[in-house]
This record gives C-alpha cells, structure tokens and sequence, in this order.
C-alpha cells in the first residue's frame, strides 16, 4: 500500500483499543522493526490524536504522515529512529 | 526568531537539519538528565476509578522509555491484592461528579446494593467503550518493567499478609519511595 511516497512496513489495527493502549502496543510493535523502518497504525481512540505526535516527539521516532478518514478512523505512519544511546 | 532562520539559511541548513541538531541537543541533555526519563507515583486510593490513573500513566510512561513506579500506599494497596477484583468498587456517595443516568441524592445512593450496583454500571460503561481492565494493565504493567511497590508501613497496620498481594510486587517504605522519587522529574500523587 502507499499513500503519498510512504510505504509501511507493517500495520498495527488499533481500532477499539482506548489510551493508552494504542501507543503502548506501537512502542511494542516497533521493538521488532528495524530502525527506519515505518509502521502503520490505525486507531480510533481520540486522544491519539494528541498521544501520537507528543510519544513519537518524545522517544525520537519520526511521525511521517497522520490524518484521519471520513469515518473518524485516524491513521499514523511512524518511522521508527535510528539507534542511539 | 526571524534572525535565527536568516543565520540558519546563511550557514546553508534546512529545517529538517536545525530539527535533527535540536533532536540531537535534547537527547545529549536528556542523557546527562537521566531523570527527565523517569516518574515516580504514589497511589493512595483504592477504588475501582481510581485505580485506572497511576497504571494507564505508568504504562503509558513505560511505553515512552521511561522508567516508572508505582507506590501504593494505604487504600492503594487494594489494587495489587490478589482480591484486587472484588476489592476494587465505586460509589457514588459523596462523588457528585460521577455520571449517573438519574440525579441521584447521596440518602439513596447509601442503600445497601447500590455501590455493588454503580460498581456493575461502570464496568459495563467501561467494557462498552473497551477500556482495559485493572487485570490487563497490571499484567502489562509488570510485562513493561513498570516497579509495582506495596507500602510496608500500611501492611503493617492493616494486618495484610505478603501473600495477599499479587505476584511482582516488591516491598518498600517511604524512604524506598523518596529515592526513586528524588531520581524523577514526574512525580505524582494520585
């Protein structure tokens, strides 16, 4: 799938999971990815709105694209950083 | 600010390369800060509500790299018992903000049943909405390596047993609390 030149490596379906268990389960899913690699998520949770952007700003990670379907479905595609510390 | 983007553009820097040198900047400091990366809170009540915002922050913590603990202290200690399911209640007695489908005036809200019965309207409420329960995040709590602390000082006086308690507990006084806490930026008292 591709949105916009970003093709993601794996998807996490979040929907119907309530903070903060979307983020947690995407810091959980990223551990098995290799860095620079991007993750997909879906959520319909609305305080990931803010959770996202603020968690990917404070562990390092990248947030490429977000946005939100007509449905209310919001969508993250995250890039995970390069090894450090 | 308008003078900073001028000396940036000048030295020939993009904003994706100022951003990845602040990045840069506020990892060294956070390294040299180890504890911007840890919080520190004490639980202090024991119903069913309460028990959700020390181990949603906690877990939330955890997932952001931090290092979090949890001390439980008094009617705290009810949401690491092993009973934590029977223990844990609400009622909305002296609670005027909790929403009720009817007003309700504390005289009725004291009958007898009615903390069992607002207790099964809230796990209902919460279940509808598929909010995890206190079991799913105690148990990704201790998964997360999030430190679950039980006040030695409150298990004494309430005759508690440590085999009362659920599994990964550790035990510990306020000074056990404070040198975790002293280390933490975040700390909180819930």
């Amino acid at each position: 799938m591709k949105v916009n030149n970003v093709i993601e490596d794996r998807v996490l379906d979040a929907r119907g999971l309530m903070c903060p268990m979307p983020v947690v389960k995407a810091s959980r899913e990223l551990m098995l990815m290799q860095p620079g690699q991007v993750l997909k998520v879906i959520a319909s949770d609305r305080a990931a709105r803010t959770d996202f952007p603020a968690w990917v700003e404070d562990v390092g990670h990248q947030l490429l694209r977000s946005g939100q379907e007509s449905n209310g479905t919001l969508v993250f595609y995250v890039r995970k950083r390069e090894e450090s510390e | 600010m308008l003078d900073q983007t001028d000396t940036a553009n000048r030295a020939g820097l993009t904003e994706e390369d100022v951003r990845q040198i602040v990045r840069q900047e506020l990892e060294r400091s956070q390294k040299r800060d180890p504890a911007s990366r840890k919080l520190a809170i004490i639980a202090s009540k024991g119903t069913l509500d309460w028990a959700y915002p020390p181990l949603n922050l906690a877990c939330a913590a955890a997932a952001s790299g931090m290092e979090a603990s949890i001390f439980f202290t008094f009617y705290g200690l009810n949401i690491i018992r092993k009973d934590f399911e029977k223990k844990l209640k609400i009622t909305p007695v002296g609670n005027p903000g909790m929403p009720m489908p009817m007003p309700m005036p504390d005289i009725i809200s004291g009958l007898p049943g009615m903390t069992s019965l607002a207790t099964l309207m809230m796990r209902t409420r919460m279940r509808k909405h598929n909010v995890s329960t206190i079991r799913e995040l105690l148990d990704l709590s201790r998964e997360l390596g999030v430190k679950l602390i039980a006040c030695d000082f409150t298990f004494e006086v309430f005759g508690y047993r440590e085999e009362d308690f659920i599994k990964g507990v550790e035990f510990g006084g306020a000074a056990a609390f404070l040198s975790q806490a002293r280390r933490a930026h975040v700390t909180l008292f819930i």
